[in-house]
């Protein structure tokens, strides 16, 4: 483990008006960790993701990046050329409906090479080859590298979204509901796999997500979220188990017994 | 050489905010040491708090106050305040748990559960796996169900899994939550041996035992939890 | 003067205000100095359709002169209704001379073919153009085009191009073939065929491209590099074709196929007539020199 932080926040608030989004959120999240952000719909949790992504101009407050080079950078001080260039080389974005992470109308090769296209990659077969092995990682027959995701299962879009933001070996990737709208059995096996990825790239992850058991098989820490507020944060099996604030006594009460 | 886990002034509560907020005493004043090689085991009826002891022991329930201090990659540190990447990386390399219940992750096979403690320390996968092959196989485990997710398993092969996987690593601290309830004479013997080689290689174990052979078998010390009883709280 | 020809006489020189074409100027100036970048515009309606040359039109309009040389093609050929039409409209408002000639032209507007005879210096090419945008149908979202452009990301072209190996085995695009300007902006070159792609590649002749209906002039100045896209492993190659042109027997040329009948009878012809006649013009020369020898 090393010493130094990912990324940070510090007092990160957004208001839309007199509405809050989320507010005065700080945390630090270190390479190869998972970070759990829970709460119910309107919570804020997606608001948080998006501006700790540069998706969303936050009202007030810091999020600092460590580059490759080990530099602290602030996200909003640099300029968007740099921010989106991070986005498609050092970051990933697993977006909770697949359509609005892929291309839908071009083929599964394409859609996992394009980043590498976009870093410059002008090897076809080099190309084709990162993709038909990347769809293997993800359980993605090779036959099936032509076709397009409109002909894939919901399952397979997510598995294959994953692919297309892993392909050029992230640091660090957002998610949002990467289960949501699955059924359960595609919903283990997709758990499974991003957890065998996570460990074997070392990948730090914020995943936000209203489903408990999510979070607790893939995140090592969690935040709850409240109105806007982190009402209570810790390693993910401590405030499980043992919580302490009275909404995340509520959601974990709610917790449905199979 | 520091000694391995001192808890002192320990207290823990529950306050239960859906039942407007009643506290709920658990244990107050908590003290004991465990030294290297020493077995000790949590004593007292059900309900004493044994079980919270050892969960705030691995850093899985919040302590009210006190101090449990272990020596951690030869600093001394205090759980109760410590953040909750020291607590991981002191659950990665010093203190192991065996917990009663295997908390089940779909699709991982027996041996990978094994074998996952020891490959989050580093070790190469084959070594590890191999090394939890060795442990199943002491459990006797059949081997026909190591490459299958444990899900669908009976309790006492769950448990076996379970104490496979807290046992292959070298934790210098580790502990036991009630690792033979499920197992037959036999396995509840073999783990017993196992209990009682990591006495010998100098591990500080610290368990709850409801089985008074096994209990008699492995303690060094026995440590009343009634009388870390708080007095009546009021609400 | 006939009534018809008072009536005309009252447009402005060219058909559009002076106002007008100094703002197309100066988007055209702009274009020049930015090769490659879509440069926005007022564009204005014109006496013709969308889809007929607008673009092109008033680009034109806006650089000729009473001394220019006008001459018009659509698809290669002097003679088809859009090419006789538009020559008719400059002859008319303008007043200028025409020609079907490549050589003598000093503006050629052209839809969607490049001349096979090779441009020179001081000769403007005007490209009408349909749609300007390159990543268009990769991403409908204009913001999105524009940013991307901005700073360079064209991964997304290649995704096309890729597209097209991965179903075809080979680049299929055959017209409007991206290609990257002075190594930067990757631009449209509007529907020509990609036979004329390597014609761009430091061209002696000025080349304008005018988009009327998406209010676009981009630019590529003379003597600038002008790359088509590819692959290492699946360059960039032209349409070949087995025969000469039925008709004056020129091999290198891009050829259109000419449906002679319904039970199947076609011919392979030079798409650029001027080209062609000329060749036939002095083939039969040639032939009669010696007849009378």
């Amino acid at each position: 483990m090393t010493d130094q932080a990912l990324l940070s926040a510090r007092s990160l608030s957004k208001h839309y008006g007199n509405r809050i989004g989320c507010t005065d959120i700080s945390f630090d999240l270190w390479p190869g960790e998972v970070l759990a952000v829970v709460g119910e719909s309107g919570s804020g949790k997606t608001t948080l993701l998006n501006c700790l992504s540069t998706r969303l101009l936050p009202t007030s407050g810091v999020v600092s990046y460590r580059m490759r080079d080990g530099a602290f950078r602030d996200l909003y001080r640099m300029s968007e050329a740099e921010r989106r260039f991070l986005m498609r080389t050092d970051w990933g974005f697993v977006h909770q409906n697949p359509a609005d992470g892929l291309r839908m109308t071009v083929s599964a090769g394409a859609n996992v090479g394009e980043r590498l296209m976009a870093l410059g990659e002008r090897h076809y077969g080099n190309i084709r080859a990162s993709a038909t092995d990347w769809l293997g990682r993800v359980e993605i027959a090779h036959d099936r590298v032509d076709d397009e995701p409109r002909a894939f299962s919901g399952g397979m879009r997510q598995r294959l979204q994953i692919a297309r933001n892993l392909v050029t070996g992230p640091r660090l990737v957002f998610m949002d509901e990467p289960t949501g709208g699955l059924d359960v059995s595609v919903q283990a096996r997709l758990l499974d796999l991003l957890r065998g990825l996570v460990q074997e790239m070392e990948l730090a992850a914020i995943v936000v997500t209203h489903d408990l058991a999510v979070a607790r098989l893939l995140s090592h820490r969690i935040m709850v979220m409240k109105e806007g507020r982190a009402v209570e944060s810790g390693l993910t099996d401590r405030v499980l188990d043992d919580p302490q604030a009275p909404y995340t006594q509520l959601l974990v009460s709610s917790i449905l017994q199979v | 050489m520091a000694t391995p886990l001192v808890v002192s002034e320990l207290s823990k509560s529950f306050t239960m905010h859906l039942q407007g907020g009643i506290r709920l005493g658990v244990v107050k004043d908590v003290a004991f040491s465990v030294r290297a090689g020493e077995c000790a085991v949590l004593g007292g009826p059900s309900g004493a708090g044994k079980s919270s002891i050892l969960k705030m022991v691995y850093g899985n329930y919040c302590a009210d106050q006190g101090q449990i201090i272990v020596s951690h990659r030869g600093k001394l540190i205090d759980l109760v305040t410590a953040d909750p990447r020291t607590i991981m990386a002191v659950r990665q390399e010093t203190i192991g748990y065996v917990s009663q219940f295997l908390r089940v992750v779909p699709r991982v096979s027996a041996l990978d559960v094994v074998a996952e403690p020891l490959v989050e320390t580093g070790a190469a996968l084959e070594v590890a796996r191999a090394r939890a092959a060795e442990l199943l196989s002491r459990l006797n485990l059949p081997e026909r169900l190591w490459g299958l997710p444990p899900a669908t398993f009976s309790g006492g092969e769950q448990q076996r899994v379970n104490d496979a996987r807290g046992f292959i690593t070298a934790h210098p601290v580790l502990l036991l939550d009630e690792p033979t309830a499920s197992l037959d004479r036999t396995n509840g013997r073999v783990v017993i041996d196992m209990i009682l080689e990591k006495k010998q290689g100098g591990t500080a174990l610290l368990g709850i035992f409801h089985d008074q052979e096994v209990r008699e078998a492995v303690a060094d010390t026995v440590i009343d939890v009634t009388a870390f009883a708080p007095e009546k709280a009021a609400a | 003067m006939s009534a018809t020809a008072e009536h005309i006489a009252r447009y402005n020189f060219a058909y559009l205000d002076e106002q007008t074409k100094r703002m197309i100027r100066r988007a055209i100036l702009k274009a020049i100095s930015i090769p490659g970048y879509q440069v926005p515009f007022a564009s204005r309606e014109m006496p013709m359709p969308y889809g007929w040359g607008t673009g092109g039109v008033q680009v034109t309009a806006s650089i000729i002169g009473p001394d220019d040389v006008l001459k018009v093609i659509d698809q290669g050929a002097d003679d088809t209704t859009n090419a006789v039409s538009i020559r008719a409209f400059f002859q008319t408002v303008a007043d200028v001379a025409t020609t079907t000639e490549t050589g003598k032209a000093t503006i050629i507007q052209t839809r969607h073919r490049i001349p096979e005879e090779s441009l020179t210096a001081g000769q403007v090419l005007v490209y009408q153009v349909p749609i300007p945008e390159p990543l268009r149908f990769l991403e409908p979202r204009e913001t999105e085009t524009r940013k991307m452009h901005a700073l360079e990301e064209y991964g997304l072209m290649h995704v096309k191009l890729y597209e097209d190996i991965a179903r075809h085995g080979h680049i299929a695009t055959t017209y409007a073939y991206p290609v990257k300007v002075e190594g930067r902006y990757v631009m449209d070159p509007s529907p020509t065929p990609k036979f004329d792609n390597p014609k761009m590649h430091m061209s002696p002749a000025l080349q304008l491209f005018g988009a009327g209906r998406e209010k676009r002039i981009y630019a590529v100045p003379p003597f600038t590099r002008v790359e088509s896209l590819d692959f290492e492993d699946h360059p960039f190659q032209v349409q070949t074709f087995e025969e000469p042109c039925a008709l004056c027997g020129g091999t290198g040329t891009y050829l259109d196929e000419v449906v002679l009948d319904d039970r199947g009878g076609r011919m392979f012809v030079c798409s650029d007539t001027d080209y062609c006649e000329k060749r036939q013009a002095s083939a039969s020369a040639l032939l009669g020199e010696e007849d009378a020898r």
